[in-house]
């Protein structure tokens, strides 16, 4: 059994080798003010899937900007060990974890842990997860979100996914990794630019726009079976498209009638309607938690953002600071609209409280595009720019944290953070 | 085969015509009548290129080999210096009714994506309006947007975004064969 799940494993990192030009590398470049310190023991049982497992749970939580990862000294316990509360609180650690990997009764391969509070000397709680040598870093995610979420008290994004585009070689690559970068595979190749990719609320599907047909055109995409239609595809531009919450609507931008105007239709591309009914450009629509949409228009002489009920009427201005405020998203849980502004000429990542209508400017950066909030809305994917490539930026909403995601061989731009896992 | 070298051959007789007033919304009939009159279709050999287009579209010492119209920094407006040429367009897509125009907007790199999207609409929309204004007609003419994503310079600086705030025209002939 050893050495079978050995030569799996090993058929797996001569893969991952294989496709590590592709892969997305991360990068910490900012932390959080006060870090939680956090003890994870080395999880016990096969040695190889315990190392991957253990990894993958200290590194996301590393990487989260939110804890200080304890060093360990290479104790490794598992979720039943007795475990000495004074001691780790001497190491500094605040709360631990003790895992392993075994076999349930049935045989299946598991990944089980308990968390501990140790300045309490208490458990905070404990899970399995049935996995296999395939999803052991699957499954060290499942335990960082669950560590996540009993520590901060909000639910983590670690086992969640993204989609972004790669311009490489002449080529558009439309990908998906984990949130980690890890495990990129490409959904679409296309010698024509992709852009605008969203997520379907339920995580099966992507929106985008592509340019395969030399005129923009957006597509719907089941990710597991690569089948894909055409959404929209009227005389002129088709573009911007957004999700309704329920997924079965998508708001896009058609210039049927002469001018950018945001329409809603449903999803298998029937049932067109149209939302906006202005002289100018109305463009880059996005469902929000209040029923809104939230868009660009450039009606008052300049690109600012507005929000109109989903089902269309009276717009009202969102953004009055500067003079180009674009690329409105708003925050799934509704309190924040990040978006793009400009200031003395640079394109910077900016978050408004919807609350208080207070805006923090959050990156230093020049080139700063597409934004996309992680499900739990603490953190902000964006698209910018290092020494002249695209790269990855995330960032928290609070401008604290900032991770870099970037690909070794090519530009990679158009980011967008899916749903939980369901 | 023929029927592409009907327009090829009417492509030459205008381009002969250079004398001509620019072309109103009646443009074009007293020509069509001329060749139908005429009867005969002749093979002009080389009339057409790779991609099935007379080669006066595609020829660079023809002017109708001239497909881009360049924007002034955040304008939407077609320049005076271009008129002429959009007036040798309207009147070759007048002359040939079977002929459609893919027209595509474009911007320079800065700003928003899919806000520049709609920003090259604006120019593809400004080069179709005095095109159908010179006697094109709606149905022969497609204005799409590249916005930003497809650059003819691909660097970063003033000289290369002013050439990719442009609007090209691409032609596709009566068959379905051409540029689009």
């Amino acid at each position: 059994m050893h050495r079978i799940s050995r030569r799996i494993f090993l058929t797996f990192a001569l893969l991952t080798a294989a496709l590590a030009e592709a892969q997305l590398s991360i990068e910490i470049t900012g932390a959080g003010a006060s870090r939680i310190p956090v003890a994870i023991a080395d999880f016990s049982g096969d040695s190889t899937a315990a190392r991957i497992v253990t990894t993958t749970v200290r590194t996301d939580l590393e990487r989260s900007g939110l804890f200080a990862l304890v060093d360990t000294a290479g104790v490794a316990l598992n979720e039943n060990s007795p475990i000495n509360h004074d001691e780790w609180k001497l190491r500094g650690a605040d709360a631990l974890a003790a895992g392993s990997l075994g076999r349930s009764l049935d045989g299946r391969m598991e990944a089980r842990f308990r968390l501990y509070d140790t300045q309490k000397g208490v458990m905070l709680g404990g899970k399995a997860f049935v996995t296999g040598n395939e999803q052991l870093r699957a499954a060290g995610h499942r335990i960082a979100d669950e560590i996540y979420e009993k520590l901060t008290g909000e639910k983590g994004v670690f086992s969640t996914r993204i989609a972004y585009v790669v311009k490489s070689g002449g080529q558009f690559l439309l990908q998906i990794a984990d949130a980690d970068g890890q495990g990129a595979a490409t959904a679409l190749t296309s010698a024509e630019p992709i852009i605008s990719p969203v997520w379907s609320p339920d995580g099966g599907k992507l929106a985008y726009v592509s340019f395969e047909k030399k005129k923009p055109v957006v597509y719907v995409h089941s990710i597991a079976s690569g089948k894909r239609h055409i959404v929209a595809n009227f005389k002129g531009s088709n573009s911007a498209p957004g999700w309704s919450p329920d997924g079965r609507r998508l708001a896009v931008v058609l210039s049927k009638d002469g001018r950018s105007q945001i329409y809603s239709v449903n999803a298998d591309g029937s049932g067109l309607q149209r939302v906006t009914q202005s002289a100018g450009i109305d463009t880059e629509p996005r469902y929000g938690a209040d029923g809104n949409i939230y868009f660009t228009s450039d009606r008052g002489g300049s690109p600012q953002i507005y929000r109109v009920s989903a089902t269309g009427g009276d717009a009202q201005r969102v953004t009055f600071e500067g003079g180009y405020n674009v690329s409105p998203r708003p925050s799934p849980d509704g309190k924040t609209l990040a978006f793009i502004t400009r200031r003395e000429g640079r394109f910077q990542l900016a978050a408004m409280d919807l609350a208080s209508r207070q805006i923090q400017v959050l990156t230093d950066s020049t080139k700063d595009e597409s934004p996309s909030f992680a499900p739990n809305s603490r953190m902000i994917l964006i698209a910018t720019e290092m020494g002249g490539r695209g790269v990855l930026s995330a960032v928290s909403s609070d401008g604290r944290i900032k991770q870099r995601l970037s690909v070794a061989a090519g530009d990679v731009r158009e980011p967008a953070w899916g749903p939980f896992s369901q | 085969m023929k029927k592409l070298v009907i327009p090829a051959l009417l492509s030459v007789l205008i381009v002969g015509c250079s004398t001509t007033p620019l072309p109103d919304e009646n443009a074009g009939a007293p020509v069509e009548s001329r060749t139908g009159g005429n009867g005969v279709a002749p093979v002009v050999a080389g009339g057409l290129d790779s991609r099935g287009l007379p080669m006066e579209l595609t020829d660079p010492k023809s002017v109708l080999s001239r497909r881009s119209i360049y924007f002034a920094l955040d304008s939407y407006e077609v320049k005076d210096e271009y008129k002429d040429l959009l007036a040798s367009h309207a009147k070759y897509l007048v002359a040939n009714r079977g002929f459609k125009m893919l027209i595509q907007g474009n911007t320079d790199e800065r700003g928003s994506r899919e806000y520049n999207l709609s920003l090259g609409q604006k120019r593809a929309e400004a080069i179709k309006r005095s095109l159908t204004l010179l006697g094109a007609k709606e149905e022969q003419l497609e204005s799409v947007s590249l916005g930003e994503e497809k650059p003819k310079n691909a660097g970063h600086d003033e000289s290369a975004w002013s050439e990719n705030r442009r609007g090209d025209m691409l032609y596709k002939a009566t068959d379905g064969r051409g540029e689009f």
